[in-house]
């Protein structure tokens, strides 16, 4: 990884061009060829640097409910009830955390209704709850640049 | 704020939310599979940036590998009357990157949270407690993940 690399990384990040050659854009900003860009960005992607380039979308604006949960598993359990929850492709985020509550996870769904269901669906399968339901009332702050949380 | 999309634009968010092609018109590739044209995608796309459909176009970096260690849920029992002056000085923190005021439930009396990154577990506690003293609430809690259980990218349209 060079320094061309790393503003690559950089200005790939926060400011992509959308634009109909959007390679050969960044490559007249750092002084290279489109094609050498492409293989660049290809390297660092093969390398796991980057996870995917492409768009992080607000589910509310696309319609879509989210809210984030907790449960209390008991240690004998947690195994396969985290399997039962992450089942869902709708749970996009799940950790255990060190509090009586002890798995935190986030659900996004097309509605509020399916989220009711997929938790009804997970506390009877896993034989867990009540799984607290925590939806958003009120949005004070979402940095999606620093650090780079893909959500 | 719900948009309705129509199938086309749901099949174009199909093919943003997986990569994009490593190709030299990454967006005329991606019309042909939507069945737009290529302005139409870049001009959709653009729009989406602006409006905030599209939080954020571009690379998603690994941030474990960007110097960001510990990262810390805190969860603070605000007072319905001062959550939003509350949630808005945790908000203005520069180590906090999320921030959203949440019902309290049956035996969590929590009703604001604040995700908090710094490069240690001791650090970030030292950032709660200061950000306690400044906004005087110190009915807190500080969950850290001990497991990552899952982390992947939502994707929308496909059931």
């Amino acid at each position: 990884m060079d320094i061309i690399d790393k503003q690559l990384i950089t200005l790939i990040q926060a400011g992509f061009p959308v634009t109909e050659r959007p390679w050969a854009a960044i490559g007249e900003e750092l002084g290279i060829s489109e094609e050498e860009v492409i293989g660049r960005v290809s390297a660092i992607h093969d390398s796991g640097e980057i996870r995917r380039i492409g768009a992080s979308f607000d589910s509310r604006r696309l319609g879509y409910a989210s809210t984030l949960c907790a449960v209390h598993i008991p240690q004998e359990k947690l195994e396969d009830a985290v399997a039962a929850i992450n089942a869902y492709h709708n749970v996009t985020h799940n950790y255990e955390r060190n509090h009586h509550y002890n798995v935190w996870f986030t659900l996004i769904a097309p509605s509020r209704e399916r989220i009711r269901e997929i938790l009804d669906e997970i506390e009877s399968r896993a034989g867990i709850g009540p799984i607290l339901d925590l939806p958003a009332k009120r949005l004070f702050k979402i940095q999606v640049d620093l650090p780079v949380i893909d959500d | 704020m719900t948009s309705r999309l129509d199938d086309r634009e749901q099949e174009l968010v199909r093919q943003l939310q997986e990569d994009i092609p490593l190709t030299p018109q990454p967006f005329a590739d991606i019309a042909a599979r939507v069945g737009m044209t290529e302005e139409e995608v870049v001009e959709t796309v653009r729009r989406w940036v602006e409006d905030g459909t599209i939080r954020r176009f571009g690379a998603m970096v690994r941030h474990q590998r960007l110097g960001y260690k510990a990262n810390a849920m805190s969860a603070w029992d605000v007072p319905e009357e001062r959550v939003d002056e509350v949630g808005r000085a945790l908000a203005d923190a520069g180590e906090v990157s999320h921030c959203y005021q949440r019902p309290r439930a049956g035996g969590w009396q929590y009703n604001v949270f604040a995700m908090i990154h710094a490069a240690t577990e001791g650090e970030c506690e030292r950032i709660a407690a200061a950000l306690a003293r400044q906004v005087g609430i110190d009915s807190y809690s500080l969950l850290f993940s001990s497991r990552e259980f899952k982390k992947v990218s939502m994707r929308y349209f496909v059931e």
